[in-house]
C-alpha cells in the first residue's frame, strides 16, 4: 500500500492523472543533428577556403553546398514530420509571431536553404561542364556562376543564426530548466563545427594534406570543447532545483545514463584522440572513422540532452 | 481588466466536481485534462493528512506559451485570458515545452494544443467558469484582480500572508493564486510520484502526445483520407490483466 511507503515529512501523490511522457523525441534530435551538419559544412568550408587555395580542395565548391542542401532538407523534413499538422506550417509564413524563435528560425532556415540550393546548382554545373549542356536550368546556373562567390559570405553569415536559433527555442522552452543556459548556444556552435568538419572529412580524400590537417584540427577542437561543456553542465550545474534533479537522475544510473556516456566516448573522446593523431600522421581511414564516431556520438549526446529534462513532472 | 483565479486549498475537499464540470463544459476528450485535482498524502501512518490541489492554466501575464507559439495560436484576450485558436495551431508542441506548469495538452481529437481558457466563451456571455459554478464550497474564486472591490481582490487582501502562486521564480507572473498551499502541494519536486498514483494502475504516463493512432504518415495524408477520427472508445482499453495485484501496484 502507498501509505506504508511514506517516510516521515515526505509527501506522496496518491491520485493524479497520467502525465505526458517525452514530448519532443527522436525526430527533434534528428532535426538538430541534421541542421548541425547542414550549417557546419558551410562554416568549416568557409574556414578552409579562407586558409587554402581552391585547387587544394577541388570538389569543395560543389560538394559543400550539396551536403548542406541534403542535410538541411532532412532537417526540414523532420521539422515538418514532427508537427501534428504539417500542412499548417504555412501559417508560420502567413501568420508569423516574431517573438517565437521557431518563427524566426523557420524564416532564416528557409532563406538559407534557398541560397544553398542556388549554390548547389551553380557549383554542380560548373564542376560538370559536360552535363546537361542544352538544359535551360544548367545554362542559367552556369550563366550566373559569379553569383556563387557573391552570396557565399552572406550564406556563411546566415549559417551562424541558423545554427544558433535552436538554442533560443530551447531557452524559450522555459519549463525545461536544463536548457536555460547560455552554454546551450555554444553547444550548438561546437556541434555545428564538429558535424561540419566530420561531414567534410568524407569528401577530403583528394585534398592536400594541409587542408585535411586543418579539418582534423577543427574536429579536435570541436570535440574537446563540446566534451568540456557537457562535463561542465553535467557535473557543475547549479542552475536550479529542476536542472539538478534532472541530472541527479541521470547521475544515479537512471534512464539515458548509458547513452550519455556512450555519446561522450564515441562522439568526443575517441574522435579527439584520433583527430589529434591524424594531425601528425595523415591517415584518411582513421580520420573517416573518427568522423563517423563523432557523428554517431553527437546524435546520442543531443538525444540525451533533449529528452532528460522532459522526464520531470511539471505539476 | 485582468481576470484571475484563486483557489482556497483550506476549503477544497477534493470532490473533483470542478474537474468533471470542466470536462463536460469544454468537451475535453478522455486522456486530457484542462483542470485536474491532485491528491497528495503527507506524513507517516497513522499521522497522515491529505491535501487537494486543483491545477489549471495560470493565464500568466508573461506567458511563455504565448511567446513561443510561432503562429499566435496562443494569444491574449483583452481581459488577460490566454486563449487558444485551435484552427491556427500547427501542433509543434512548443507551448507544451514552454509552459512551466504542464497545463497544456495535445488534444487527441484535433491534434492541436489546448488548455483551460477560464471558460472564455462563458465569460463572454457574462457567466462564471463552469468550475466556479459547480464548486460546492466556493473554493474557486474568480474575478477581476485589477478591481479592488472584486471578490477575488478582497479575498487576496484578506489573506495576504498566505497567498501563493506556482513557481514564482519563473517570472511568468501567474494570474492564478492559491491560499493555504505549501511547497508540498505547489512544487512538483516536493512530493514523490510512486507507481500506481493514477486511477488506472498501469497508466502513469500518456502513450502519445495527441492522437496515438495518428502516425507521421497520417499527419501528411490526413487532408486526403478519411482517417478514423479519435473518439472516446479509442481510450477505453483499461485492461489491467498484465499487471500484478491491485495491492502490489499500490493502487487505491
Amino acid at each position: 500500500m502507498v501509505e506504508n511507503t511514506i517516510h516521515a515529512t515526505q509527501a506522496v501523490v496518491t491520485l493524479d492523472v497520467a502525465l505526458p511522457g517525452i514530448i519532443w523525441g527522436w525526430m527533434i534530435t534528428l532535426n538538430m543533428w541534421a541542421k548541425s551538419i547542414g550549417t557546419g559544412v558551410i562554416l568549416v568550408g568557409a574556414f578552409l577556403l579562407y586558409r587554402h587555395k581552391k585547387e587544394e580542395m577541388p570538389n569543395l565548391r560543389w560538394l559543400m553546398p550539396l551536403i548542406a542542401f541534403i542535410f538541411l532538407n532532412i532537417f526540414l523534413l523532420f521539422t515538418l514530420a514532427d508537427l501534428h499538422h504539417p500542412y499548417r506550417m504555412v501559417n508560420i509564413f502567413l501568420h508569423p509571431h516574431w517573438t517565437s524563435a521557431i518563427t524566426v528560425g523557420a524564416w532564416m532556415a528557409t532563406l538559407f536553404t534557398g541560397l544553398i540550393f542556388i549554390m548547389t546548382l551553380i557549383g554542380f554545373f560548373d564542376a560538370h561542364p559536360n552535363v546537361r549542356k542544352n538544359c535551360a536550368l544548367a545554362k542559367t546556373a552556369r550563366g550566373i556562376s559569379p553569383f556563387y562567390e557573391k552570396i557565399f559570405p552572406f550564406v556563411v553569415f546566415l549559417a551562424i543564426p541558423v545554427t544558433l536559433y535552436t538554442a533560443i527555442i530551447m531557452a524559450e522552452s522555459s519549463a525545461r530548466e536544463l536548457w536555460q543556459a547560455p552554454t546551450e548556444v555554444m553547444q550548438m556552435m561546437w556541434a555545428a563545427l564538429l558535424a561540419g568538419s566530420a561531414g567534410l572529412i568524407f569528401i577530403s580524400g583528394t585534398w592536400s594534406k594541409e587542408a585535411r590537417r586543418d579539418l582534423a584540427l577543427v574536429l579536435a577542437i570541436a570535440t574537446f570543447f563540446s566534451f568540456m561543456m557537457y562535463m561542465g553542465e553535467y557535473f557543475f550545474s547549479f542552475k536550479s532545483a529542476e536542472a539538478e534533479a534532472t541530472l541527479e537522475y541521470v547521475h544515479s544510473g537512471g534512464a539515458y545514463n548509458t547513452e550519455f556516456w556512450l555519446g561522450m566516448a564515441l562522439g568526443f573522446i575517441i574522435p579527439f584522440f584520433l583527430a589529434v593523431s591524424n594531425m601528425k600522421s595523415d591517415n584518411k581511414t582513421l580520420l573517416r572513422f573518427a568522423a563517423i564516431l563523432a557523428l554517431v556520438g553527437l546524435y546520442m549526446a543531443k538525444d540525451v540532452w533533449l529528452k532528460i529534462p522532459q522526464m520531470l513532472p511539471l505539476s | 481588466m485582468k481576470l484571475g483565479f484563486l483557489v482556497d486549498l483550506n476549503l477544497c475537499m477534493g470532490c473533483k466536481g470542478c474537474e468533471v464540470a470542466c470536462k463536460v463544459e469544454n468537451e475535453v476528450p478522455l486522456s486530457s485534462w484542462r483542470l485536474r485535482v491532485k491528491y497528495i498524502d503527507i506524513g507517516t501512518f497513522p499521522d497522515t493528512s491529505r491535501s487537494f490541489t486543483p491545477l489549471r492554466c495560470n493565464h500568466c501575464e508573461s506567458a511563455p506559451c504565448e511567446r513561443i507559439c510561432p503562429v499566435s495560436a496562443l494569444h491574449y484576450l483583452e481581459n488577460g485570458i490566454v486563449d487558444v485558436d485551435s484552427s491556427r495551431c500547427i501542433g509543434c508542441a512548443g507551448c507544451m515545452m514552454a509552459c512551466p506548469y504542464g497545463a497544456i495538452y495535445m488534444d487527441p481529437e484535433t491534434n492541436t494544443a489546448d488548455k483551460c481558457t477560464y471558460c472564455a466563451h462563458r465569460i463572454e456571455s457574462g457567466m462564471m467558469p463552469a468550475c466556479v459554478v459547480v464548486c460546492p464550497v466556493e473554493a474557486n474564486i474568480f474575478g477581476d484582480v485589477e478591481d479592488d472591490t472584486s471578490h477575488i481582490s478582497q479575498y487576496i487582501m484578506a489573506h495576504q500572508g498566505s497567498v501563493q502562486v506556482r513557481k514564482p521564480e519563473k517570472h511568468t507572473n501567474p494570474k492564478h493564486y492559491y491560499v493555504g498551499g505549501g511547497s508540498f502541494t505547489l512544487d512538483p519536486l516536493a512530493h514523490e510520484r510512486i507507481e500506481g498514483y493514477n486511477l488506472f494502475n498501469n497508466i502513469t504516463h500518456l502513450e502519445a502526445v495527441g492522437d496515438k493512432n495518428h502516425g507521421v504518415l497520417d499527419r501528411f495524408l490526413a487532408p486526403f483520407t478519411s482517417h478514423g477520427h479519435s473518439d472516446n472508445k479509442s481510450f477505453m482499453n483499461f485492461d489491467n490483466t498484465e499487471h500484478e495485484s491491485h495491492e502490489e501496484e499500490g493502487g487505491h
